[in-house]
């Protein structure tokens, strides 16, 4: 594309230039073809799915439906962010020891809108739970390991606290 | 990829999947994952009408566009035009006419996905628009003009069984329909093609079911050698029937030789509900005679699938529906005409079930209604009918499978019921949930049964072999296949298999690619009993070298050996060692391919032992119906499947719950609607997807009873779960209505107008 555009994103902490850019990219796009951080998913393209979820200031947002040169001010969490290197967060753990993965193509989604969820809320009813991840979709699982795996989390934090 | 293991999961535990970390923390490479130095991306144009004469094409707009590298036609195909799974009828680009909305008429490679936009913009198609076929009773009056070469009906087949004269003192009857659903994996189609240097081969980096047909299809289509088109499984995000026919290989690999480029290409969304097949809309009409007490004496079914523009499986999913249309149940004559045809709707294939889903929602409706007339409860009707081992079907074949019918049932039965709505629920409860103004007065509860068999493996003489390689040193295993994982888990359960046998720790799965045998595909719930049993034969070859090297330096018989938990034992002697120490140094390799009994062709009476092996189950589902909104919401669903053996029991509840959301989609809301031909909700805004929300709670059983033909005991497990919960979905609504409802999905107006 001929349209030049040059502009900078903090993503994970870090701050990351973006160029060579068209201005018409999304964030979920900007993210997995120019940045390196192929974690968040395109599956739908208009927010029904959930898959590209990713965190800006503190709420989670469908990247998809965000153009990446209007998030120059916001402070981007990926998925790719949420442990250091070579470690799980206890979400992720949970996901794994539960089953709640098969393909795992809206997995990324999944556990940062847990994150989400369980941030803002640390003790959900299970009603709660499943509005809060109403908006991302798996077509494996039938969410039923996706609920075990988010209640074990909510009891591990509540054995801690 | 693989974590490392304190402990050994062998076949039966919970054995977690080794690439659980990877997908967890976003590190896992889908095939839309990749990138490549000097990548191009490639996009594909399609028809806008679903059929049409080609007057005249012009690229040369679109060509001269900055950015643009190529821009293809069927002209620039070198090989054979067409592929196909079973019939090679799909052109590669549109030749002449397009047959179906959102046929693939160009291909182009540009620098930028919104370049690619541009150029399919700017190419220049002129169509002459004819009136599309778009009744499938039409394809069959051999007056409609034939609409492909190949004519318009893709089979015909007929089942005459027992004695035909028979009248049953009770006779019920119904004609049901089946709507079109997508499979609707999460992971869009998606692919790398990286050209060799020389130009004359290429490396596809591939979502797909099923590597080896991939490979063979697209190789004919590029005119190339197939030893120099080599893929590799890019990771798969979920299947479900939809990755088994060409849909971006052959135009991606194109491209890539065209340009001397690597080629990215994936579909949006939009473009998915047109690249790939979806499940056959069908029209059933049957008719069920039966004893006064119930017991079925003979069947008379119609069954008419709406294949699409494009053979695809059409041809194998039409039996798969006719010899599934007695169900579970013993039948002793049977009269079934079967057609599968083509019309200019969007092309049918493969979706979890392949035919059965079809049959099962009329037999299921019928046998309610058999139940009514009878004067049987929905579950004595089924135990009255149940089939067993030993039993034959209406294509002649006995029934060898372990089959637990009545056990499935009972085992299902015995599963507790929900409590009771209670008086003023939260509004996410209730049918509808927020938003919509359902009242709990307005809600009556249903309970409704479906009970299933399903075939496994693939039907009428087609050896699927699959293979797979075992390497030990050490105490460390490598195996090495070809069988797609598309999230099913067959990476998990394979190391398990090569733990219980060769008493190891470590195994790392090797990439799946084309260097080895073909592995089949991962559909008709076969790679666990396929591939399982290759690998299986892998690990027991290696273990037999291992034992004869044990017994050699040992001086003793390696009959006397055998594997206890992580240690070679002496039967006989007192001779004990760890495997991981019993041949240092020593590399032991061995291939096996595990290849099922054969099977036959059908006879023009519909009869023959086409089927290798049968999974039953069955569903009882509780729903609260909204009657005045029409609105339904599924508040459980139990089952009992007949497993075989529970080689990863969490894998196992994975499945059943995924099964079960699937089939609960094509019950009350999933449907790709068509009119005149024209799809028109490809979106996940408009193709409705069971969420969080809906996801009913699941209680279950599992039944394990080895089958003595399965190399490891265990019978697939994959479509059985979202077979007959969808009949039992609706017969729970008509419980609740009173409704006649005839066709899924159920929609509000069926309900409540």
């Amino acid at each position: 594309m001929s349209e030049n555009q040059i502009y900078t994103l903090t993503v994970n902490g870090s701050q990351r230039e973006v160029k060579d850019s068209w201005i018409g990219e999304s964030l979920l796009y900007v993210l997995r073809e120019r940045l390196g951080l192929p974690g968040a998913k395109g599956a739908c393209e208009q927010g029904e799915c959930g898959s590209c979820t990713v965190m800006m200031d503190g709420a989670a947002v469908c990247s998809c439906l965000v153009l990446a040169a209007s998030a120059v001010d916001a402070d981007i969490k990926t998925v790719e962010g949420l442990a250091p290197d070579g470690s799980l967060t206890d979400v992720q753990q949970s996901f794994i020891n539960n089953g709640a993965v098969q393909c795992g193509f809206c997995t990324p989604g999944l556990i940062v809108a847990i994150h989400n969820l369980l941030d803002s809320q640390p003790n959900p009813s299970e009603l709660e739970v499943r509005e809060a991840i109403s908006g991302n979709i798996c077509r494996c699982t039938g969410y039923g390991r996706i609920f075990a795996a988010v209640q074990d989390v909510i009891e591990q934090r509540g054995a801690t606290r | 990829m693989s974590t490392v293991k304190t402990r050994r999961d062998v076949l039966g535990t919970n054995a977690l999947r080794p690439d659980g970390a990877a997908k967890v923390k976003g590190e896992f490479s889908f095939s839309s994952d990749m990138w490549s130095d000097g990548m191009l991306w490639g996009a594909t144009l399609r028809s806008p009408h679903p059929y049409a004469r080609i007057v005249r094409i012009d690229t040369s707009p679109a060509l001269a566009i900055d950015g643009v590298r190529a821009v293809l036609t069927a002209e620039d195909v070198p090989g054979v035009l067409t592929y196909g799974l079973i019939d090679q009828d799909q052109p590669v680009f549109a030749v002449d006419y397009v047959r179906y909305m959102g046929e693939p008429v160009a291909a182009v490679a540009a620098d930028h996905p919104e370049t690619c936009r541009r150029a399919l913009a700017a190419i220049i198609v002129e169509y002459e628009v004819l009136t599309p076929l778009t009744d499938p009773e039409l394809s069959l009056d051999t007056s409609t003009p034939a609409i492909h070469p190949n004519g318009n009906v893709f089979r015909h087949q007929r089942i005459v069984h027992g004695d035909t004269s028979v009248v049953g003192d009770v006779v019920v009857e119904g004609e049901y329909e089946i709507g079109m659903q997508d499979q609707a994996f999460l992971g869009l189609e998606a692919a790398m093609a990286i050209p060799d240097a020389d130009g004359a081969g290429i490396e596809l980096h591939i979502a797909t079911q099923w590597l080896h047909e991939d490979q063979k299809q697209i190789a004919a289509c590029l005119g190339l050698p197939i030893e120099r088109v080599r893929l590799v499984l890019g990771g798969v995000g979920g299947a479900f029937g939809a990755r088994e026919d060409i849909s971006l290989q052959v135009h991606s690999c194109l491209l890539a030789l065209t340009t001397k480029r690597p080629i990215k290409m994936q579909y949006s969304r939009e473009e998915s509900f047109f690249g790939h097949v979806h499940r056959h809309p069908a029209r059933v009409h049957i008719r069920h005679h039966a004893k006064a007490d119930g017991t079925i004496v003979k069947i008379e079914a119609r069954m008419l699938f709406d294949g699409g523009a494009y053979a695809s499986t059409s041809s194998a999913v039409l039996i798969n529906g006719i010899t599934h249309i007695q169900g579970p149940y013993r039948c002793p004559s049977a009269v079934v005409d079967g057609f599968a045809v083509r019309t200019n709707n969007p092309p049918c294939g493969a979706m979890r079930g392949f035919g059965v889903v079809q049959a099962c929602y009329a037999h299921e409706s019928q046998m309610d209604r058999l139940a009514e007339a009878c004067g049987l409860s929905h579950v004595e009707i089924r135990l009255r009918n149940a089939m067993r081992t030993g039993d034959t079907l209406i294509t002649g074949q006995p029934v060898e499978s372990v089959a637990p019918v009545e056990r499935c049932i009972r085992e299902t039965d015995a599963l507790p019921l929900p409590p009771p709505l209670i008086d003023s629920p939260d509004v996410l409860e209730l049918p509808g949930g927020t938003g919509l103004t359902s009242r709990s007065e307005n809600i009556r509860r249903g309970i409704g049964w479906g009970v299933s068999i399903k075939n496994i493996m693939y039907s009428e003489g087609f050896d699927d072999y699959s293979t797979a390689r075992c390497t030990l040193q050490d105490g460390v295993v490598a195996l090495k296949f070809a069988t797609s994982e598309v999230g099913q888990g067959f990476v998990t359960l394979a190391p398990q298999i090569a733990r219980s046998v060769l008493g190891v720790t470590d195994v790392v799965v090797e990439p799946m690619d084309t260097t080895i045998g073909s592995a089949g595909s991962t559909s008709a719930s076969r790679q666990t009993w396929m591939s399982g049993g290759a690998v299986d034969g892998a690990c027991r070859l290696v273990r037999e070298r291992l034992f004869e090297h044990v017994g050699l330096a040992n001086g003793i018989d390696a009959l006397r050996l055998v594997i206890e938990d992580d240690e070679i034992v002496d039967t006989m002697g007192t001779l004990r060692i760890k495997v991981t120490d019993a041949a240092p140094g020593v590399r032991f390799e061995e291939t096996f391919e595990h290849h099922h009994r054969p099977t036959e062709d059908l006879d023009e009476n519909g009869q023959g032992n086409c089927h290798v092996a049968f999974a039953f189950v069955a569903h009882r589902a509780v729903v609260d119906v909204d009657v005045e909104l029409g609105l339904v919401k599924v508040v459980q669903v139990a089952t009992a499947q007949d497993i075989g053996r529970a080689l990863n029991p969490l894998s196992v509840q994975g499945q059943l719950e995924g099964g079960i959301a699937q089939g609960l989609g094509l019950a009350v809301m999933e449907e790709v609607i068509v009119q005149d031909g024209r799809v028109r909700n490809p979106s996940f805004t408009d193709y409705l997807l069971p969420t969080a929300l809906d996801a009913p709670e699941v209680v279950y059983s599992l039944i394990e009873e080895p089958d003595p033909q399965a190399p490891l005991g265990a019978k697939g497990v994959g479509e059985p779960p979202c077979i007959s919960v969808t009949p039992a979905i609706a017969s729970a609504i008509r419980q609740a209505t009173g409704r006649d409802i005839r066709r899924v999905p159920v929609r509000p107006q069926d309900i409540c107008l």
